[in-house]
């Protein structure tokens, strides 16, 4: 009884691991361009966006929020950028990377004080709202032009590979700061009393809040850090194509994001999720649209594809939940 | 033809790990009103489920009104005959009463798919009626309070002509008022042939309104008797298999300062004029029927509800509360009375749970401190007698009664020096009540000072030094412990708008 219990508790816990193996498995054997240095590489360096934007999103689904704003979020702090680069002609990388992280944080902060202070429903409807707000004032902070001729300081970090040779394309410097912000969370959300404190917001915010807590203040720093980590994917979108395209912002970078937590295992009960996960959940998307490309498949497959991954990942989701209530259920016993 | 209307033959109910259910029997007669009583745990809850169809038992029989039956599904359980008013009440409070009555089985105009809506109403205000509930069917459910809520399921299974009605702690979400109210329609029942199955954790209740009680421990049934042949003594002995002597193990400590003073705390429409005192080593009660505005008054002090002026000292000292925030910062601590609601983060671990109320003690910089955790969580599960696997344990796993010293745990680990426990033995078991009041006592013994909220009058009373009675938002009066008029009528007299 017990051992099934814990098989059981294991496989819930490796269960992500096991699809990424079994999926590149699937790909390696469909397509012999699949398990090469090159393309791994490849693969690191497109999740290095979904990543950044994930983990903020993660710490947002703990407290059992959502931000839909990230995407265009990320694309505007690009953009603020870009306005600086073309209109002002500052090409100082302390000054841009300022105003970019900075926009990013503001952002957050609303949407935090949208949250806490106006008692907005969900923040599914404020950052939903300000998804659009976001998206309209990134074509307009550069008169809806693509700028490019951003300085090299700051698209090192989207474009730069460590151990580049003839044959090998590199280790992606994004992909590996990346983890680096990963490891920086892992340790916030296991290691200090915040991040003991956020799991208690997402897990029930009234007794955090009896207990003495400002949850106000905690959530406000939540979607803060979805904000900042957007702005840090906006430096590494701006590095990667080398221009600050402002009609991106309403590219699904929020779904990618979520499905990426999901997938990992955060809920939208909140209380729950690992970035360890998450690094997972990401993983699994960028194979997923690298396997479909290899494999000659157009786009409308890829976003056909990666809708029904979404899907069944709530759909698993949902019911891990009844299953660990019906756990309690017999527990309470 | 049998004597019984329904009856259990050593029924075995069997989950991973648990025997719920161990070779029960229950005989319940037509037209009596059965209690049934155990301490939590002892497999009432899977009892009822067995009977209302939701589990199906692995061993024994189950006949009603003579005929064996094997539920699948509540709906069997519903057709043969047997409707079940939870303690969680299945209302959908936004629908009218009508809507929630005919919910599933809807009347509709002849040879359509219309629904009747003038007969359906008719024929819900006459059930209510007939339940002593003159009361708009049209309006929301959400409007009334939960009596009346009650009374919407008590007029479902009258509508399906039940035979049984399991009660499953119908009273403790109600008032005083509502109480008198919910037996008297409980004997009309029973006029009427119904037989009632109503389990409860309040003796009083029992002896009041039963024929016939069963007690029941770790699955078993341990003896069913007329209630006349019973008394409190012989029921507690029964659930818990050993004698509780001391119910109430009331310490004497010596009073000390005044530690907590309110002067005239107003909220309109809730709060007018609250004024009192706690005293160091002192507990003090608070009485009052639901609604009265004790909650209230807690969590205004506690900084968690609104006021409109008003004072609070502690210590003698002026102090401004406006979140709790402030409140822990003055060693202020609140036990809520919803327990799951604004206790607990029942998804997370105990230890979790237990340092939420003082993060400070456990951390070094802003890292958590694993080791002082595990030292001062360890040291709580012994104190406080928690049944848990580990530290780790999720809390929403626990049963009730550790789920409360968990809360408790959270609250002494901040090392407050007001305690204001609201309702803080509420849905737990006798054994782990008296492990609550021996906390209590270890705290006033400590020279804490302990605020306890609660509407079990015989727990007033056996607890607290001094007890303040509250109505209608106002404070009626105090009792000292030593006044000769410290009884169950005085405070309940004063409850009701007498004069202390």
């Amino acid at each position: 009884m017990e051992n099934t219990k814990n098989i059981k508790k294991i496989l819930g816990k490796l269960g992500p691991l096991l699809a990424l193996i079994v999926l590149s498995a699937v790909l390696t054997a469909a397509s012999p361009n699949f398990l090469t240095i090159n393309n791994v590489m490849n693969i690191l360096r497109q999740t290095a966006v979904n990543g950044l934007i994930a983990s903020g999103m993660l710490v947002v689904l703990i407290t059992a929020g959502i931000d839909l704003s990230v995407g265009a979020n990320a694309v505007l702090c690009a953009c603020i950028m870009g306005m600086f680069v073309d209109k002002f002609g500052i090409s100082n990388p302390v000054v841009l990377l300022g105003a970019g992280i900075l926009t990013g944080i503001a952002i957050g902060c609303i949407n935090g004080l949208l949250l806490t202070k106006l008692h907005l429903p969900h923040p599914f409807v404020s950052t939903l709202g300000m998804k659009n707000v976001l998206a309209g004032l990134a074509l307009f902070v550069v008169s809806t032009k693509t700028i490019s001729g951003f300085p090299t300081s700051i698209t090192w970090l989207g474009s730069a590979n460590i151990f580049k040779s003839a044959k090998f394309s590199g280790i992606p410097v994004a992909f590996v700061a990346m983890l680096l912000l990963f490891v920086v969370f892992h340790l916030l959300l296991n290691y200090t009393a915040l991040g003991r404190t956020i799991y208690c917001v997402g897990g029930n915010p009234e007794a955090t809040r009896l207990s003495g807590i400002n949850t106000d203040n905690i959530l406000i720093f939540v979607y803060a850090l979805s904000g900042f980590v957007c702005a840090i994917a906006g430096i590494v979108i701006v590095g990667r194509s080398g221009v600050a395209n402002p009609s991106s912002a309403i590219s699904p970078y929020d779904t990618d994001a979520i499905a990426a937590c999901i997938i990992g295992g955060a809920s939208f009960m909140g209380g729950k999720g690992t970035i360890w996960g998450t690094l997972i959940g990401a993983l699994i998307i960028s194979i997923i649209r690298n396997g479909l490309t290899l494999l000659n498949a157009a786009s409308d497959m890829q976003y056909m594809v990666i809708g029904f991954v979404i899907i069944a990942a709530v759909f698993i989701d949902v019911t891990r939940n009844r299953m660990e209530a019906k756990a309690r259920r017999l527990a309470g016993k | 033809m049998t004597d019984y209307v329904v009856e259990l033959k050593n029924v075995t109910k069997r989950f991973p790990g648990v025997v719920a259910l161990n070779n029960m029997s229950l005989q319940i007669k037509p037209g009596e009103i059965h209690g049934l009583i155990g301490e939590n745990g002892a497999g009432k809850s899977t009892l009822i489920k067995v009977l209302t169809g939701v589990h199906s038992a692995d061993e024994g029989e189950l006949f009603v009104g003579g005929e064996r039956q094997s539920f699948k599904s509540p709906n069997d359980a519903k057709n043969a005959g047997i409707a079940c008013v939870y303690q969680e009440l299945n209302i959908i409070k936004l629908l009218s009463i009508t809507d929630n009555i005919f919910i599933n089985k809807t009347i509709r105009k002849k040879n359509s798919r219309i629904l009747d809506y003038s007969e359906m109403h008719k024929r819900a205000h006459e059930v209510m009626l007939s339940l002593g509930q003159d009361v708009n069917e049209k309006k929301p459910c959400g409007n009334f309070g939960m009596g009346i809520m009650q009374m919407v399921e008590i007029a479902k299974a009258v509508l399906i002509d039940a035979k049984l009605i399991i009660m499953d702690e119908p009273t403790s979400s109600l008032g005083e008022k509502e109480v008198e109210q919910l037996m008297a329609t409980v004997r009309m029942l029973k006029q009427k042939g119904v037989a009632i199955l109503f389990v409860s954790h309040k003796l009083e209740e029992l002896f009041e309104l039963c024929d016939r009680v069963t007690v029941m421990r770790d699955g078993e049934h341990i003896i069913t008797e007329e209630i006349e042949n019973m008394d409190n003594d012989k029921l507690i002995t029964a659930m818990v298999g050993r004698t509780l002597d001391n119910q109430y193990p009331k310490i004497d400590v010596k009073k000390g300062k005044v530690a907590l003073k309110v002067e005239n705390l107003n909220s309109t429409g809730v709060l007018h004029d609250i004024s009192f005192e706690a005293y160091h080593g002192e507990i003090l009660g608070i009485a009052g029927l639901v609604g009265a505005g004790r909650t209230e008054t807690c969590q205004a002090i506690f900084g968690a509800f609104p006021i409109d002026r008003g004072d609070v000292y502690i210590d003698e000292k002026k102090v401004t509360i406006r979140s709790p925030k402030d409140a822990v910062r003055n060693r202020i601590a609140l036990l809520t009375e919803d327990r799951k609601g604004q206790g607990l983060v029942l998804s997370l671990g105990i230890d979790t749970n237990l340092i939420l109320g003082n993060m400070k003690r456990f951390t070094k910089g802003m890292w958590l401190n694993k080791n002082i955790i595990k030292e001062i969580g360890s040291g709580n599960i012994s104190d406080f007698k928690i049944k848990a696997p580990s530290l780790k344990t999720v809390v929403g796993q626990l049963s009730g009664g550790n789920q409360q010293k968990v809360v408790i745990g959270k609250w002494i680990n901040t090392d407050a020096d007001i305690y204001i426990f609201d309702e803080p033995t509420r849905g737990i078991d006798v054994g782990a009540k008296v492990e609550v009041y021996n906390i209590m006592n270890k705290l006033v013994a400590q020279g804490k000072c302990v605020i306890m909220v609660s509407s079990e009058l015989p727990e007033v009373l056996g607890m607290s030094d001094r007890v303040i009675v509250m109505r209608e938002g106002r404070i009626m009066g105090e009792i000292d412990r030593n006044a000769e008029q410290f009884s169950q009528e005085t405070i309940m007299k004063a409850a009701w708008g007498g004069r202390l």
